[in-house]
This record gives C-alpha cells, structure tokens and sequence, in this order.
C-alpha cells in the first residue's frame, strides 16, 4: 500500500495533524489507530474544561473529540481503526498489524501523533506486597467511564497530577470514598482548579510533601502507611499515619510513547522524552513529523491541536514539494527554563514563530528574555509556573539575523 | 473575606471574596467571569455535573446543560445512575429533563449508536 501521508495515532493530535493537511491540499491521508474508536484519551476524559482557547467554549474530553471526528468524517479522512503500528523505517515504511494480517504502507510523509502513557507505580519502588487494588489513575478513569466498573471503595491516591485529582472527585461522585491525595513535592503537580473543584469541593485532603512508604494487602490491598518527607524526599521517621483502604490510585506523571520514534533511528531529546525537531515539527529524519503528547506532555489539549496543525500542514507542503531551504538555529534553554519546543527553528521562515517552554519554578512578575545574538525581546508575565506551558512569539524580522533563541525567566519567588 | 481559586479556566486566578451591604467584592481576578464566580461561590455556589449513563452495551457520557446547585450534587447523581438510555442519541439530545428542578436538563456529551 502507497499512501502521501500516515499519521501514527488517532487521538486529538493525529486528528487535527490528519485534517490540516487535508486542508493543505493532501489528500490521500490515512490515519492509523489501535484502538476500536479514534479519539484518544479524551473518550474517558468526561469531565469539562476542554476548549477554551480553542473554541471559547467549556468542552467535555468527548465532545472536544467528537468537533474533530465530524470534520474527519466531513472530508472522508480514512481512519484505520483496531490497527497497531509495530515497525517503522528511516525509509518510512509503516508496518502495521490487524486482523487481517501484518503488512507494510510506504509513505512520503509520516506523523508521529502516538501520544503517551502514564507512569507505572513498578517506577517508584514503594516496599509491601503486590496485591489487586493497585492501578494507574488512568486505569481507574476508563473502569468508571467507559466500562461503568467501580475498581474500589476506600481509595489512597499517590501523586497530584491531574489525572488523579480528577479521578478523586469522580470515584467520590460514583459513591467511593477518597481518603487522601499524597504529593511528594511540596507543591502540586497538577492545576490549582482541579485541587479546588476536585478537592476542595469535596473536603478531600492533600498532604503536599508525604508518599506512601508501604503498602499491605494479601490478595487485595487492605492499607498504605503515609509519611511525610524531607527536602531530600526520604520519610521522615514518626510523621506515619495509616489508611485502610481497598484501593491505591497512582498520577505519578506521564511519558511520551516513543518506541516507533527510535525505531525509526530518532533520537530523544532527554528534556522533552520526545523527538527533537525544528519549528515545522519535523525530526531530524526528513518526512517524519511529530506532535501532541509523544513530542511532550502538554497540559492543555487546545495546545495538542494547535501543534498537530503546524505538523500537517507541514507534512502536505513536504509532499508538494519535498524538503524546503532550512537554516535551523538552536533554541537553548537558559535560566530556570527547563525546556523549549521546537529544540530548533528555522530563521529563514516567512512567518512568525512561536516557541512553547516550561519554567522549572514558580515566579510572579515574570520577565522573560529571548536572547537572539542579534538582540533581546523581553516579554512580561503576571505569573510562571512548571505545571503550565508558556509561549512567546518572534518575528521572522526578530529571526533573520539570529544565531540561536536563548530563553531565560527571571522574576520573584511565588 | 474568603481566598477561592477560580475553576472558570486553566489560569486559576486566586481571588480575595468579600461580602458587603452592596453584594460581593473581589480581588485578584484577571477577567469578568472570575468575578462573577466568586460572587456566586459566596452566594449560591453552582457547578456543571459531568458523569455518564448506562445504555444497552456501553457508558455514554452526560453533562448538565448549565451549571447546577452545588448542594444538588449527590442528589442528582443516584438520578444519573439510575438513568438507562434506550434509544440513540446525538450530542446536546436531553437524557434527563430538568433533572434539579430549576429546568435545568442533562444532555449527552458523546454520540450513541445502539448496536443493532
């Protein structure tokens, strides 16, 4: 099979990717997908608060989903669906598996669209058995919405992503009590609306700088022992408090699924756990795109969208045209900027650029400078934090004489 | 005076809520509806309710159309889950009218196709 373009994963990035470059004239797109309905995670993502910056609206993870699978559906974008994509070349040859047997697309033009998966509890070593009761938040999320299945009644959640504030208030909805939320940092890893309206609402505690030490349960969980923990995190000895509970929930972080990414000969960028590419969203093998959540874990599925778009449109014009004059300059990561996406971008753009990076602490009254070795543009922040992703803007004017984008955040403790 | 944090939106503005003779004063809201929301967390709190229903092979999911008495909460869930839907149903189609007798209904959030 001959296809221009693939894009690796049906969710809200392969999506919206699959659809600009419809709109940017190619065609002959198909999406490729493991599971029985395109989508993504947004299927079991019931609660609202997806889509306002996207459409000015307040969303359900469904009904954001669902905007992007009608115009899919409008242009007869071909989703293949119940497919798993096993192998992928430098060359781009997609190799994919279903019920019909294992067999090979040669492509012009690929984007990675796999997204990521959650954290497993095996990376966090905590001491005790192995019993059941014992899953991601994510897990938990699909038993309750879209299986319909209560995984437990008395439930510990360990870590303060926002997965697993979410989960707090839905498992407390369905009947379930949520005895607490540890976060062994001293400050959330998820937004501050979802510890108040999935916390607070419910008078569900957060014990900010505790972790589970041990965990008990012979063939079911049956307790966690909690301890609070130093600036080093280890436990703190005597601060234990005990919890019986039926039901462990871990929201420990999420990483991109980049195991197609290396086979193709990628590497990773070990900042991003993503493949480094330029501002087209193009690696560093000519024709492979990537986007949403398997280039970094974004906060905001608005974002996935926005980025999945740069990628398609890119890929269609790589079909058109092939391999446009590039002049890639490096963005490097200054003071407390923990990471810049895209790693490079190219100064002979036309356009504007916008660069998206993460700060590594918390600051009010931010001032943010973009070094260019040609000149500095400061921009100006009310507030900064690691949890939500910035971006600013340069013009190709800003870039025409630059050698690199130095980004570097300063400002006061929040 | 009462610290909230604004749910309206990722930003999560932390707002100062006061009440006077004249209504609600707040502080430290970066737009209209941070205002507005802790206005009525003083008054009358209200939240959208998602969650989902039964139908024949599959969960659909469900939200209420506006935002809903915050005291409701519970109450409106055993209605939520002891709702069953029989027929198909297209984002927006009402799956329970006027569920908290205010007039405000619950509507499916997903499309849903009974399987033949």
């Amino acid at each position: 099979m001959n296809r221009d373009i693939v894009v690796i994963g049906g969710g809200p990035a392969g999506l919206a990717a699959a659809i600009a470059a419809y709109d940017a004239g190619c065609k002959n797109v198909l999406v490729v997908e493991r599971e029985s309905e395109a989508g993504g995670v947004l299927k079991q993502c019931i609660h609202s608060g997806f889509g306002l910056t996207r459409f000015g609206e307040n969303l359900t993870g469904p009904e954001y989903a669902h905007r992007f699978l009608a115009e899919a559906e409008k242009r007869g974008i071909e989703i293949l669906k119940n497919t798993f994509v096993t192998g992928l070349s430098a060359q781009k040859e997609v190799t994919c598996m279903n019920e019909s047997g294992i067999f090979r697309i040669r492509a012009k033009a690929v984007i990675l669209a796999m997204g990521c998966r959650e954290r497993s509890k095996g990376a966090l070593n905590i001491a005790g058995t192995r019993p059941a009761g014992l899953l991601s938040a994510g897990t938990a999320q699909k038993y309750v919405n879209i299986k319909g299945l209560l995984p437990g009644k008395r439930v510990v959640i360990l870590g303060s992503g926002d997965i697993g504030l979410i989960m707090a208030r839905r498992l407390t909805l369905e009947g379930a009590k949520v005895l607490c939320v540890c976060e062994i940092m001293p400050h959330s890893s998820g937004l501050r609306r979802n510890i108040a309206q999935c916390l607070d609402d419910f008078g569900i505690p957060l014990y900010l700088s505790h972790t589970i030490v041990e965990i008990e349960g012979d063939t079911r969980a049956s307790g966690v022992t909690v301890a609070a923990v130093d600036e080093n995190k280890n436990p703190v000895p005597g601060t234990e408090k005990h919890f019986d509970c039926d039901t462990v929930l871990f929201s420990v972080g999420l990483i991109p699924e980049n195991e197609l990414t290396k086979r193709a000969g990628l590497r990773l960028d070990g900042r991003t756990k993503g493949a480094f590419v330029d501002g087209d969203r193009e690696t560093q093998i000519e024709g492979i795109f990537a986007c949403g959540n398997v280039l970094h874990v974004h906060d905001l599925v608005d974002f996935v969208s926005e980025e999945a778009e740069i990628a398609g449109r890119a890929a269609a014009a790589y079909v058109r045209g092939g391999e446009k004059q590039k002049e890639l300059i490096p963005a490097e990561c200054g003071e407390n900027v923990s990471y810049i996406l895209p790693q490079s971008v190219n100064k002979k753009e036309s356009g504007a650029q916008k660069l998206f990076f993460r700060v590594k602490r918390a600051l009010k009254n931010a001032v943010i400078e973009a070094e260019t070795g040609a000149g500095t543009k400061v921009f100006r922040r009310i507030a900064v934090a690691p949890g939500e992703m910035e971006n600013i803007v340069l013009s190709a004017e800003e870039l025409v004489n630059a050698q690199k984008v130095k980004i570097s955040v300063r400002g006061e403790q929040r | 005076m009462r610290e909230l944090i604004c749910i309206e939106c990722p930003r999560g503005c932390r707002l100062l809520a006061e009440k006077t003779e004249n209504g609600v004063n707040v502080t430290g809201n970066f737009c209209p509806k941070g205002k507005a929301y802790a206005q009525a967390e003083l008054t009358e709190p209200r939240r959208v309710l998602t969650s989902t229903v039964r139908a024949k092979d599959c969960m659909v999911p469900v939200k209420t159309d506006r935002p809903v008495k915050k005291e409701l909460i519970f109450a409106l869930m055993q209605k939520i889950r002891g709702a069953k839907l029989l027929k198909n149903a297209e984002i927006g189609d009402i799956i329970i009218e006027n569920i908290d007798g205010e007039g405000t209904n619950l509507v499916a959030a997903a499309p849903y196709t009974a399987e033949k």
